[in-house]
């Protein structure tokens, strides 16, 4: 098992270089981060546009390949470079990394937790009124793309705050920084932040994630092996959770990765809607923002990300089950 | 266990010992077509799904001529004015009419996406076909293809591209270019297991080509898979496109999209609803409507699965 | 080797007594449809089964066998409906709810299925499943109940116990599986063991294995089994008393021998008539019973056996006949004529009429005057074996076929019969495929595979046409059957005039409707389709057909008729078949010679009637003596050989002989000297008769049909 495991990671690897390199050629050929300098009043001229940009490897006048190849050897190095007014990219991620961190945290286990017990349950309820309420509440879910949950989420808060007459849920933002008070007042205030998003977020992860597991217990519910537990005198709840339950949980583990990539692209819109400068907002931003050295850097993140969740998956498959533990 | 349907639904034939004349009962099957749409109608979300689509298709096509505004018009007596009888989905600062804005963005989010699945799923089918059916090195080289393609940041690359060009046409590329991968693999997977089915063997040791085979027995029998693919990829299309345009990456002004409707709306969404609600229900909508019916001919295709995508 | 005599139901200690402990009574179940009137599935059915005794249920698809079983153990569907009485040991089970049903069933009634790897949890140990049967009805600790399944493991013959319990059901062989399977459903000492198909899935040798083993545990649990099956071969040593199902009702109740050999209902004379077996001498044709088994969704009104029967009158067509006992005895019949058939002694010959057989004029010849059809020398195919789902690698490699020669003349049927694994199905595919092997030499019709180029290679398969097993999926079920037929002549040039006619031509060889060319597969019944397949392999008049076990997926009934037609399209046409089966006695049937495989080799080839009379190789006598005979007597009295253990893998072969793990000659007759030969040394194959070689060492003819 460990070597199999060793050879997806590097192929992994492998997969995180290339992503990343063809992102970094794409956004160097297509970005135009000069144009934050063209066009200024006083005018800024042109030689001295060249040298601001060469410092911060961002000259479009350099060929292409020499700017990767600088680029190459400062990341080997831990330096994503710079953006293109001379702030550390570096730094930039650092902060934004566990913003975002949070929220998909957050988002990826409260979601599959929820999704995968809906599931089950739904599978279990099958035509009963559970399960058409679970089911069309899915597929309704499943309709709604992330902007339109965030905004449908912020302006419900914004009504049901002013119908009470006070700010029960926050809206905007990570936290107040107004905020008086100690520990417990600026923890319950980061909390009360945190609600909408998360929410979103869950939800988004959790539709998908309930009716596909939904049809793998459908699948094995009608299984030979649960005829065999119950024809050993298990009863029928007992032999759907001990045998069924189990059983189907692993089609749906294989689905972790999708599931998770899926939230980070939901979380760029999450992040710009609530207003929390996460990596996903940092990903929008730097695109409109024509900066090149940041795009390449969130783009890494996400593969490695991805990679992590991946790898976490194939963990998770193997654990639960046996038939594909090479020996 | 329980009593085989092809038991029930076959009919009563008589064969003789060894040679000699047989009679077919005149009970006939009814075409797979009929048994299909029957099937299909059976569900009553999937029924309301079609009729739903049927419906949202027909207004953005039909309904935008029925008001005399044009989503261009700017009518400065009624500016940020809610539903009215002129007005049905009301007007925005700039006095533009919302029904024949949503109107028109919808038609352009509509289009896209059936252009995209189509293209999507017209890919996927030849690529997962030949490289399921041939093996080898072919393969290898598709596949790995393919997982590069999954692998790269697709939204960034057509984040970064499409606004650059302002076309159409390249924008439908692209975003057909990055959904037909996971569809290849499943076509893969399953002309795998049709590859060994007998009659494909019979078909190659009688002689026939390996082209011939996949367009002759294969396609034809993946057509349940495609189909219900192609659906999905319809509602994958539009919430990419429109999730595109939101940030300004997609569509591009002075050209809209629901997408970029509903950004615009964002700011004042709590002051001015109709701005988002409209755009937004449209949308969520379609979606709804088009995963109804895929899920309906699921069912009704291919009655045995029970594992969505 | 162990030698029993598969003989007579033994009494548990008690002896027979005659309390019934379980009572069917007048059973039917109902099952309702999507679309259409609901389904009658059993229809009136009654039995006793007595303590300790062993009663047979025989019937093909659809005649309610295993639904009747599921009802007794309430494992149906909840939309059924079931009414009748099933009383054990004087309680209702009909109407039971979720909780006391489950405290009976792995209790006092437990079940062993038919496929065993789909009836095993994959992600839980076979020790924990089996433990867990006896954790559910007993109160004893986790420990005590895994020491109690090691215990079973045992006691079914599955070596290293202790070991093997930790393993999942994905790595065990079949065979070890449906033993896993018995020592559950003996785990609580159960009354009755239904037992549905159990060994239907599983070769010929590892059967009879199963088989030893359902006795063991008989035995030792003094329960009474069901068996429920579609091969009356197996009933024939096992049973006290057969009842035979047809359209969801029952027929026929008696005693075996009653039933056997004086069965009063046409039906089960057609059916013991129509089925092959290993000890017919001659190539006579089949009993084929005409028609197909009744759907069950359009019943007539009166007997559902009507259509087919050779002896219906009026009444069968009207009224259904009651089973009812035949002259006041405990032999019960469903038949309007019984009373004429017992009187008047009819047996199947004088009851279905059985068609002649011609010969083809090439058979005339004596064989080594014929032309080659087909010859292998020294044929080998090994596939790497590989591991991996994302990146694979080699870690072995299978011998799939290891160097085999055999030639088959024009007119002649060469059957190449072994268990799964013995390679039989790659040596098909390897004669298909006509390319130059890794190792040998393949020559079609005389000409020498290796100097093909594609023109003469696509030239040559019209001389080579092929058969498949399953008429399911031999067909493209988008296609019209016309299309179907047309494709191999279309893809070689015919022009459209030829093709539609030859169409028409092929569908009336094979005894279909030529109208029905515009049909889809899903229209016609099993073995209608599986002539299509025929049809479509006479499409270009070839030489040789080679057929993959083409009746095997087929209900027991309509297999004579297709084999019955098999054997006259040869004489007519003059084909010669390659024959790849693992039922002998289809071969037995329908072969001139046979050739027996092994783990890639051929341990014995020869003429069919010296290789089956007189087998020499131990596998072969072991397999032989393995297959059913359905006469009651000659079960009984016959000398079964059971092998140890399973197939070792293909990838990693014994040395020397291959049998030698399993051998009971090796096991039982050699001595220490003797045996390094067969460590050591391959045998080659020897000669024993005109037309007859055998691989061992000391080969030995025994008789054991």
């Amino acid at each position: 098992m460990g070597k199999y495991l060793a050879r997806r990671l590097v192929n992994y690897l492998i997969l995180v270089f290339i992503a990343t390199s063809m992102a970094y050629i794409l956004a160097a050929v297509s970005l135009n981060p000069r144009s934050h300098y063209e066009g200024r009043n006083p005018p800024v001229p042109v030689a001295e546009q060249d040298h601001i940009l060469s410092q911060y490897n961002l000259n479009d006048k350099t060929p292409v390949l020499e700017r990767y190849g600088t680029w190459l050897s400062d990341v080997v190095h831990g330096d994503f470079g710079k953006e293109y007014n001379g702030q550390s990219v570096n730094s930039e991620i650092g902060r934004r990394m566990w913003v975002s961190g949070q929220l998909l945290l957050i988002g990826t286990i409260l979601g599959g937790l929820i999704g995968i017990a809906a599931g089950a349950y739904a599978a279990v309820k099958q035509y009963r009124w559970q399960d058409n309420m679970l089911s069309t509440g899915s597929f309704v879910l499943l309709a709604t793309p992330a902007f339109v949950l965030a905004i449908l989420l912020q302006v419900a808060a914004v009504k049901f705050n002013g119908a009470v007459g006070h700010k029960v849920f926050e809206y905007s933002g990570q936290y107040n920084p107004a905020q008086a008070g100690g520990f417990f007042a600026h923890f319950g205030d980061r909390m009360n932040h945190l609600v909408l998003p998360t929410v979103t977020l869950t939800l988004l992860g959790a539709s998908y994630l309930m009716l596909y597991q939904r049809n793998a217990m459908l699948d094995v519910l009608g299984s030979d092996y649960v005829r065999t537990a119950r024809a050993k005198g298990l009863r029928r709840t007992t032999a759907l959770r001990r045998h069924a339950l189990r059983t189907a949980l692993i089609p749906s583990v294989t689905l972790f990765t999708y599931s998770f990539a899926t939230i980070f692209v939901g979380a760029t819109f999450t992040e710009t809607i609530y207003g929390w400068h996460g990596m996903g907002e940092l990903l929008v931003t730097s695109i409109q923002g024509n900066d090149t050295n940041t795009v390449t850097a969130v783009t890494a993140f996400v593969a490695v990300l991805v990679l992590l969740a991946s790898f976490l998956q194939d963990i998770i498959v193997g654990i639960l089950d046996p038939r594909v533990r090479v020996g | 266990m329980t009593v085989p349907p092809e038991q029930l639904m076959g009919t009563v034939t008589a064969e003789s010992g060894i040679a000699g004349q047989a009679t077919l009962d005149e009970t006939r099957v009814p075409s797979r077509r009929r048994v299909v749409w029957r099937r299909f109608v059976r569900r009553k979300t999937a029924l309301a799904g079609l009729i739903l689509l049927a419906l949202l298709v027909l207004m953005a096509f039909g309904g935008i001529h029925l008001t005399h505004w044009k989503y261009t018009d700017h009518d400065f007596n009624a500016l940020q004015v809610g539903p009215t009888s002129s007005h049905w989905f009301g007007t925005d600062l700039t006095g533009k009419d919302m029904f024949a804005a949503t109107m028109r963005g919808a038609q352009k989010s509509i289009v896209i996406a059936f252009l995209v699945a189509l293209m999507a799923t017209g890919i996927a089918a030849i690529v997962g076909s030949f490289a399921g059916y041939f093996g080898g090195w072919l393969d290898r080289t598709l596949m790995w293809v393919v997982n590069l393609l999954l692998i790269v940041p697709s939204f960034l690359i057509i984040a970064i591209l499409s606004p650059q060009f302002h076309s159409f046409w390249l924008f439908v590329l692209l975003l057909g270019m990055f959904i037909w991968q996971i569809t290849s693999r499943i076509v893969r997977g399953q002309t795998l297991s049709l590859r060994e089915r007998e009659y494909v063997l019979a078909a190659k040791y009688m002689g026939v080509t390996g082209p011939k085979i996949i367009a002759r027995h294969i396609i034809p029998n993946l057509a349940s898979l495609l189909i219900i693919d192609a659906t999905i990829n319809i509602s994958v299309a539009v919430l990419t496109e429109t999730g595109l345009s939101f940030f300004g990456f997609g569509v591009q002004p002075p050209d809209i999209s629901l997408g970029t409707l509903i950004a615009d709306a964002q700011a004042s969404a709590t002051v001015l609803p109709w701005l988002f609600l409209f755009p937004a229900g449209f949308l969520v909508l379609f979606v709804l409507a088009v995963n109804l019916v895929g899920n309906g001919l699921r069912d009704a295709l291919d009655p045995t699965s029970g594992s969505s995508r | 080797m162990t030698l029993i005599d598969a003989g007579a139901s033994p009494a548990p200690s008690g002896g027979p007594n005659d309390e019934p402990i379980l009572v069917v009574d007048n059973l039917h179940v109902t099952f309702p449809v999507t679309a259409g009137p609901p389904v009658q599935a059993v229809r009136g059915l009654s039995y006793t089964l007595r303590r300790g005794e062993s009663l047979g249920i025989v019937g093909e698809s659809g005649s309610g066998k295993s639904v009747s079983s599921m009802a007794v153990m309430g494992l149906l569907p909840s939309t059924s409906k079931i009414t009748g009485s099933i009383k054990l040991e004087g309680r209702e089970l009909i109407g039971l709810g979720d909780r006391d049903a489950s405290s009976l069933r792995g209790k006092r009634v437990s079940m062993v299925f038919q496929e065993p790897l789909s009836a095993l949890t994959p992600v839980y140990t076979i020790g924990d499943q089996i433990a867990e049967a006896v954790l559910v009805h007993n109160d004893v600790s986790k420990d005590r109940a895994r020491k109690r399944a090691i215990e079973l493991l045992d006691l079914v013959g599955i070596p290293n116990p202790s070991e093997r319990a930790k393993s999942f059901p994905h790595e065990f062989s079949g065979g070890m599986r449906q033993r896993a399977m018995i020592a559950m459903a003996i785990a609580n000492d159960p009354d009755v063991i239904i037992a549905d198909e159990p060994t239907t899935a599983l070769d010929v040798t590892i059967q009879a294995q199963i088989l030893d083993v359902l006795q063991t545990a008989r035995l030792e649990t003094g329960a009474a089994v069901v068996m429920i099956t579609h091969d009356l071969g197996v009933v024939a040593g096992l049973a006290d008393r057969v009842l035979v199902m047809y359209a969801g009702r029952p027929v026929e109740l008696g005693t075996t021998d009653e039933v056997y050999y004086a069965p009063r209902m046409p039906y089960t004379m057609g059916l013991l008539g129509s089925i092959p077996r290993i000890d017919a001498s001659g190539k006579s044709a089949l009993v084929p019973i005409e028609g197909n088994p009744p759907s069950l969704a359009h019943l007539p009104p009166g007997c559902p056996f009507e259509p087919r029967c050779p002896l219906a009158i009026d009444v069968c067509r009207e009224t259904e006949p009651d089973l009812d006992p035949v002259r006041q005895s405990s032999h019960l019949a469903a038949c309007h004529r019984k009373e004429e058939i017992e009187t008047n002694g009819w047996a199947v010959d004088d009851v279905f009429p059985v068609p002649e057989v011609g010969e083809a004029p090439i058979e005339r010849l004596p064989r080594a005057e014929r032309p080659e059809a087909l010859r292998l020398d020294g044929l080998v195919k090994h596939y790497p074996l590989m591991v991996g789902s994302v990146f694979k690698r080699q870690v072995g490699t299978v011998r799939a076929v290891d160097g085999i020669d055999l030639d088959i003349r024009e007119g002649e049927t060469l059957g190449l019969v072994g268990e799964s694994g013995c390679g039989k199905s790659t040596t098909l595919l390897q004669v298909l495929e006509l390319v130059q092997p890794q190792a040998g030499r393949i020559v079609v019709a005389g000409k020498d595979t290796g100097d093909f180029n594609r023109r003469t290679r696509s030239a040559l398969r019209r001389d080579l046409q092929v058969v498949f097993q399953d008429p399911q999926a031999s067909l493209d079920p988008r296609l019209p059957v016309g299309d179907i037929l047309a494709e191999p002549m279309s893809t070689h040039g015919y022009n459209r005039k030829d093709i539609d006619r030859r169409v028409k031509e092929l569908l009336a060889l094979v005894g279909l409707e030529p109208s029905h060319a515009g049909r889809y597969p899903q229209e016609f019944s099993g073995g209608q389709r599986q002539r299509i397949g025929i049809a479509r392999a006479l499409a270009l008049e070839p030489k040789l057909i080679v057929l993959d076990e083409p009746v095997s997926a087929l209900d027991v009934s309509i297999r004579a008729g297709v084999i019955n037609l098999l054997m006259q399209l040869r004489s007519e046409l003059s084909l010669s078949y390659l024959f790849v089966a693992h039922d002998l006695s289809v071969v037995r049937t329908i072969a001139d010679r046979v050739a027996v495989m092994y783990l890639g080799k051929i341990v014995e080839i020869g003429d069919v009637d010296s290789v089956y009379a007189r087998p020499s190789m131990p596998y072969t006598q072991a397999l032989l003596s393995a297959i059913p005979i359905p006469d009651p007597d000659k079960e009984r009295s016959r000398n079964r050989i059971i092998l140890q253990g399973d197939l070792p893998s293909p990838a990693n072969p014994p040395s020397g002989c291959r049998f030698r793990t399993r051998c009971q000659k090796f096991a039982n007759d050699l001595s220490d000297s003797e045996r390094q030969l067969c460590i050591d040394q391959s045998p080659s194959l020897t000669p024993m008769g005109p037309d007859h070689q055998a691989a061992c060492h000391y080969a030995e003819a025994l008789a054991v049909v």
